[in-house]
């Protein structure tokens, strides 16, 4: 057992910073305020970390991963989020793409993975339904056969930049009389394809990032399929469990709990910056110890995989407590802000510049516990599969 | 960073887990405490023999060069046993101040009787008004024209200290009560002329005992480390001993958790077994989270202990605080749902809870440590 750095690791620490400091300008910084994005920004920054070949640390060496040990990880994803730096955008390059390294042919990896890599490509995910959502396998939306096509027609909703998207990815029904899990495809739609409808859904933040994506007749090569017919669940779990280990946030949530430092050496309560009021800073403190669990509780489980292991169902415990400790944290964000974080989104902030964003990322951040299977749904999965009950 | 332990930790770790479950059952434990004693000298030479009391101390001191992690290994699986022999006393409390301040004669003695087995030491740290202040110290030593330690006062609550040989007595010998200077270590026999000991279980079936003394005459070369000095020594005697205590505790939310599963799978209520509800279950998944939790802030804080990180204090009190909510919430879920038999002092849940509770108290609670984590 070591903690330590070594010094390859600190040179390692030191490259990063100096590619960060160099790359990341404000507009860069800003491309996500609150739950909001900018498609552009993005776009730019992942093109950066392409170039730089740093866009993919966790996927094989072959496919255009890094070939970083688990400590490479763990520096690159905290010098990230202490910089500042968005998140990559997950639906390309967290989720359809581990699951056409791993499950697709080798005419759609070199399709498919390039241009996930650059960033040509904008993708959402389609699985939620409005009668599919902790029970996803109930997903109803029809995908039947029709010489080298599918024929696709249904809903998904809850899909998440839908509107800036050029491709999705959907589970659909290709076998309704088999047993609901065994009756699932996994498709890959481009989504210029003639009856694909968008609607958006403005959310409770006041921003529009959620949308139903209408099928109505949507023709789709098989060819676009990945793996067999009737064995997307399994390609789908395999997506779902890794979502759920990238889906902690620890970087970002520590880079937070900076944020509402010093937001509350600012603010003043009972004539004294908030930053000194004993109670705050407690709860601040039990939110950070909960982080500090999180944080050795995702090495843990990153150093299993790197050891060989796969993603199992333990990594629910990250999604959960990663999950909670978001929410945690934005709440208190909102409560250090006091009145000005009631002041509705608009584009020059009022009062501190720092508050204006607080609600936004609060009521999106509710979504969390919700997405990426509920909380309760991750409960089931550890309770069946680790506790076996 | 490497979280595998190296071949003789996993060795370590294989006996320790190995006689836990074949040779400690809560039944001989049950007996053990009802002894005079109230632990078993016989299991105390076994711990000699596999030479787990020589864990902590380095290879020059006689020990086997063990550090924070390979103290965790053993602790984590006497957390599961329940163990109830002076391992903590002795060995944690006692030994780390031998080793930290120690002279060369004081170690060989000392240290060499603790890893053979042959002696057992206690430390005599608290006093009553003290709660979690080891500085607060009232007991006094002056010395007389001969230059002997004359100590006068009490201390409270010492582990095992009616079975202990010798006390390490933390005495004032300058300052006032309050005062972080001017506390000194001395090395005290039980059978001293005026120290009276009064022994009594305490809840977790352990033992512990209020010490008086009264004239009692010690040589200067009692002294163990400098004097006046003597508050770093307990205060990293404090950090090492929390490091056990929190193993210990976490090997026993290990053990509870897996035994609360197991329980309800065989417990049938409304005619089927209560492991299908899904109250339940969601309780028990909270269960194991929380322990996974404690399970990485002990790495957490032992890994840097290891390598004397200045963050290890920190680390250490995030650990306690994170016991002594989530430690005991997990054993509280336990009783809850071993229901009616988790209320019985057959089965050994709820002296799970008890023991928790104790180490809770131990070296500051949960709040002394948030507080301490903060002002770090």
């Amino acid at each position: 057992m070591d903690i330590q750095f070594k010094p390859e690791d600190l040179a390692f620490r030191d490259e990063v910073r100096a590619f960060l400091k160099e790359k990341m300008t404000p507009e860069i910084k800003n491309a996500v305020v609150g739950g909001h994005i900018s498609k552009e920004g993005m776009i730019e920054w992942q093109k950066i970390l392409y170039a730089k070949g740093w866009v993919a640390p966790n996927w094989p060496q072959k496919y255009g991963g890094t070939g970083w040990n688990i400590t490479q990880k763990y520096i690159f994803e905290n010098e990230c989020a202490e910089a500042g730096a968005p998140a990559v955008v997950p639906f390309g390059l967290k989720m359809v793409g581990p699951v056409i390294y791993k499950f697709g042919n080798d005419e759609q990896k070199a399709r498919f993975l390039p241009d996930i890599l650059q960033s040509n490509v904008w993708w959402c995910q389609g699985y939620s339904e409005p009668g599919a959502g902790s029970d996803l396998a109930a997903l109803k939306t029809k995908a039947e056969r029709d010489g080298d096509d599918y024929i696709v027609n249904g809903q998904k909703i809850w899909t998440t930049y839908a509107q800036l998207a050029d491709w999705i990815f959907c589970l659909v029904r290709t076998d309704s009389n088999a047993k609901k899990q065994e009756g699932i495809s996994f498709l890959l739609i481009d989504m210029k394809t003639p009856g694909i409808t968008v609607r958006k859904i403005d959310s409770i933040d006041n921003q529009h990032s959620l949308n139903e994506v209408f099928f109505d007749n949507v023709r789709v090569p098989v060819a676009n399929r990945i793996g067999e017919e009737n064995q997307g669940w399994t390609y789908a779990k395999y997506l779902l469990t890794h979502e759920r280990t990238a889906i902690a946030g620890v970087p970002q949530s520590k880079k937070a709990i900076q944020s509402i430092r010093e937001m509350a050496r600012k603010e003043m309560s009972g004539g004294r910056p908030l930053i000194e009021d004993p109670v705050f800073c407690a709860k601040l403190a039990k939110i950070e110890v909960d982080l500090m669990a999180l944080e050795f509780t995702e090495l843990r489980a990153i150093a299993s995989l790197a050891s060989g292991a796969a993603p199992g169902p333990d990594s629910s415990i990250l999604k959960i407590r990663g999950t909670e400790i978001q929410q945690a944290l934005s709440e208190l964000s909102v409560e250090v802000c006091g009145h000005y974080a009631h002041a509705l989104n608009v584009e020059t902030p009022i009062g501190n510049d720092y508050a204006w964003a607080v609600s936004a990322k609060y009521l999106y951040g509710r979504a969390a516990t919700i997405y990426g299977g509920s909380n309760e749904v991750q409960k089931n999965i550890i309770a069946k599969s680790v506790l076996g009950l | 960073m490497d979280f595998n332990y190296s071949e003789e930790q996993n060795l370590l770790a294989d006996s320790v887990t190995k006689f836990i479950g074949n040779d400690y059952s809560y039944e001989l434990r049950r007996k053990r405490t009802a002894t005079a004693d109230g632990f078993d000298r016989a299991t105390w030479n076994t711990f000699a023999e596999l030479g787990w009391l020589a864990v902590p101390f380095s290879e020059e001191d006689g020990g086997i060069g063990g550090g924070p992690i390979e103290t965790m290994i053993v602790m984590e699986e006497f957390g599961k046993g329940l163990v109830v022999e002076p391992y903590v006393s002795s060995v944690i409390l006692a030994g780390t101040a031998l080793k930290v301040a120690g002279s060369a004669e004081q170690k060989a003695e000392l240290i060499g009787g603790i890893i053979d087995g042959s002696r057992l030491l206690s430390l005599a740290y608290f006093e009553p008004q003290a709660r979690f202040d080891l500085f607060d110290v009232n007991t006094s030593a002056k010395k007389d024209a001969q230059g002997n330690y004359v100590i006068n006062g009490s201390k409270a609550m010492v582990l095992n200290g009616g079975t202990a040989d010798t006390l390490i007595v933390s005495v004032r010998t300058g300052g006032g009560q309050r005062d972080e200077s001017g506390i000194t270590l001395l090395i005290v026999p039980a059978n001293a002329a005026g120290v009276s000991v009064r022994s009594y279980p305490t809840l977790d079936g352990h033992r512990a005992a209020e010490v008086q003394f009264s004239n009692v005459s010690v040589p200067a070369s009692a002294r163990l480390g400098e004097e006046g000095k003597g508050l770093a020594v307990l205060q990293q005697v404090a950090d090492t001993a929390n490091l056990a205590l929190c193993a210990e505790a976490v090997g026993m939310m290990e053990k509870l958790y897996k035994e609360t599963v197991e329980y309800t799978k065989t417990r049938k209520q409304f005619g089927v077994a209560i492991a299908v509800f899904q109250a339940l279950q969601h309780r028990m998944v909270d269960m194991f989270t929380l322990h996974a939790e404690c399970k990485s802030l002990l790495l957490r804080a032992v890994m840097t202990a290891a390598v004397n990180d200045p963050e290890a204090r920190r680390n250490i009190s995030a650990l306690k605080y994170a016991i002594a909510t989530k430690g005991q919430k997990v054993a509280h879920e336990a009783v809850q749902i071993f229901g009616g038999m988790g209320m019985t002092d057959e089965m050994s849940v709820g002296m799970y809870l008890k023991r928790i509770n104790v180490i809770n108290t131990l070296f500051g609670n949960g709040d002394y440590h948030l507080q301490r984590f903060m002002a770090a």
